[in-house]
């Protein structure tokens, strides 16, 4: 592992008298999969929307390629390169797959209203831009035939992989996917376990929240267990395991050590 | 399921409206010339109020209020200064959409009632400064005098005539809205009507947007008023009351918000209503609640709108009261509509 992608140091997020997120402190480095797991209300989703600009962390800070992102809007990190998918799905329900996709290409776009009055240059380019790469990305996650349909009435599984075509097309350098095989069947599960470790090898960095073990445990080099907001520990999947403190912030205390 | 016209279809039924429009001042008297004038007027406005609530999903019940500096802003640069018409047009566009930049500023985190509140308060806002500024805008007295302007010798004052300067600028409204929607704004637009967190994880300012937003509804809004005020050849602050940005917004939510066709349809179906039921005294505007409310309970989305569609409503969308054909739903492929161009396969 090379160079350092994302970085938190002791980040906590306050709500009121809820720490949600404890002194979190976190290393990604370019090229990785990291998987963040830990029971219901361990703070997880909080610690994306605190990576995401969605919440400003209460102390500590958050680097992304060495600059501090901490208390940058979520269209700024976007734009920097971060871009997520979330738990409960987001799509733009009353576009269609296209248009969503399209939506996508904001960044990577610059026309203005005039050049849309006009139809210059920038416009057109723009344009077919966009359509490329959209048909381009479609085909990559096997959604043509989803096109022109309304996103809001596709299966779930394949809204899963619409939002992630849509944060795809921001063409972002860190992805960050909040729960992707949840309400997924096996089989969709393992499609897009392999998708997944597709996007890695072309060059995505990927970050993922879930609490389906088998694919976690798979697929991500490293892994960070929260509990109550804080990092109870962080290693392989091997390390993680075989770790006391997660055995018991899944299991409770009676359990594991009646059998130790 | 997807309604698809061939673009020279299209472009064929285009070109016979449009010279059908042409011919209207041939064909009906000069009383119903009054009645289209006045529609062509709320199209260009109706539109403009569409931009801002229907594509963006803000909640601006202010439109008046941008009418009412266009308008304004023209008068006194003809009266004043006297800048011919055809100059004064752009300008009082342009220092509508600045005002309205000036609002959006402000309103940027609100949203729904709030904005709603404020927007009214802007709209009533104006109107006091037309009614007690009387030093530029002649308070009560109004702003008299006003002349139709000569277009290369030709006279266009009165209905029959002014109606091409106003056709010519719905046409101008209709033509840059379809581009601008079609763009990437009109679809960061819809974007952050559906979902705003999803479109700001996708990297657009909402802030931007939402302020691109009020100035281009703004602008038309400017450009309405500033063609009614040589049309009326008179304006005083009682063509800008709240009623009146009811009234067009009633307009807008009967139509259809978030459709090109919607704003059409409903400030005809409005403005033929008031006007056919004009034997019925003030009474006729109860009718025109009545309806408001039928379609609020029936039709929420309006009747150019999608039945898919943010505003339809879950009750709606399983048991749509009212069917209309698809022909209707005109933008039912907005975003991609250019887009679609291309094969995938």
């Amino acid at each position: 592992m090379n160079e350092l992608m994302l970085e938190a140091k002791g980040v906590s997020k306050i709500f009121g008298g809820l720490t949600a997120v404890d002194q979190v402190d976190m290393k990604v480095y370019k090229g990785d999969i990291f998987g963040i797991i830990g029971p219901n209300g361990a703070g997880k989703t909080t610690f994306f929307n605190m990576c995401t600009g969605f919440y400003t962390a209460s102390k500590g800070k958050l680097f992304f390629e060495g600059k501090d992102i901490t208390k940058m809007s979520s269209d700024r990190i976007a734009q920097l390169g971060i871009t997520r998918t979330f738990q409960n799905i987001k799509l733009f329900k009353y576009m269609n797959v296209l248009e969503n996709i399209a939506v996508g290409f904001h960044i990577n776009t610059c026309s203005n209203v005039f050049d849309a009055v006009f139809h210059t240059k920038r416009y057109k380019k723009d344009e077919e831009h966009v359509m490329q790469k959209s048909m381009e990305i479609l085909k990559k996650l096997g959604l043509q035939d989803y096109a022109y349909m309304m996103a809001g009435k596709l299966p779930y599984g394949i809204q899963r992989k619409v939002e992630i075509a849509r944060a795809l097309a921001v063409n972002p350098k860190l992805i960050l996917l909040d729960e992707p095989a949840a309400g997924m069947n096996p089989m969709e599960t393992d499609s897009l376990m392999e998708f997944i470790r597709l996007l890695n090898k072309d060059g995505y960095t990927i970050i993922l929240i879930e609490h389906d073990m088998k694919f976690v445990m798979n697929l991500c080099n490293n892994i960070m267990v929260l509990n109550f907001g804080k990092k109870i520990c962080e290693g392989t999947s091997e390390v993680v395991r075989n770790d006391q403190n997660v055995k018991e912030a899944y299991f409770g205390k009676g359990l594991t050590r009646g059998i130790a | 399921m997807m309604y698809k016209m061939d673009a020279n279809v299209k472009k064929a039924i285009m070109l016979v409206t449009v010279i059908m429009m042409c011919m209207l001042p041939h064909i009906l008297s000069k009383s119903i010339m009054t009645i289209v004038c006045s529609i062509m007027g709320y199209l260009i406005i109706a539109g403009a109020l569409n931009v801002i609530n229907g594509y963006s999903g803000q909640m601006c019940f202010g439109i008046a209020g941008f009418y009412c500096v266009g308008a304004y802003t023209m008068a006194i640069l003809m009266n004043t200064f006297h800048v011919s018409f055809w100059i004064g047009i752009i300008p009082s566009g342009l220092f509508a959409a600045i005002i309205g930049a000036l609002i959006a500023i402000p309103t940027l985190k609100m949203k729904g009632m709030f904005m709603a509140m404020i927007t009214i308060g802007f709209s009533e806002v104006m109107r006091l400064i037309a009614l007690n500024w009387t030093s530029v805008t002649g308070g009560t007295m109004g702003i008299k005098g006003l002349k139709a302007p000569m277009f290369f010798g030709l006279k266009t004052s009165g209905a029959s005539r002014y109606y091409y300067i106003y056709l010519a600028t719905v046409l101008l409204f209709l033509f840059s809205t379809d581009r601008v929607i079609h763009s990437r704004i009109g679809r960061a637009w819809m974007a952050i009507r559906e979902d705003d967190m999803a479109a700001k994880s996708l990297g657009i300012s909402l802030n931007l947007y939402k302020i691109i937003n009020f100035m281009y509804g703004a602008f038309w809004a400017g450009i309405a008023g500033a063609l009614l005020a040589p049309y009326k050849t008179y304006i005083d602050s009682a063509y800008f009351t709240l009623d009146e940005g009811f009234n067009i917004l009633s307009m807008v939510i009967i139509g259809g918000q978030g459709t090109l066709a919607g704003p059409f349809i409903g400030v005809t179906v409005y403005q033929f209503l008031v006007e056919g039921l004009r034997f019925a005294g003030v009474w006729r505007y109860i009718a025109c609640a009545i309806l408001i409310i039928a379609m609020m309970w029936l039709r929420p989305q309006g009747l150019a709108g999608n039945s898919e569609s943010v505003l339809a409503g879950k009750k709606n969308r399983s048991r749509s009261f009212i069917k209309l054909p698809e022909v209707f739903s005109l933008d039912r492929t907005f975003g991609t509509r250019r887009l679609g161009k291309a094969n995938i396969g």
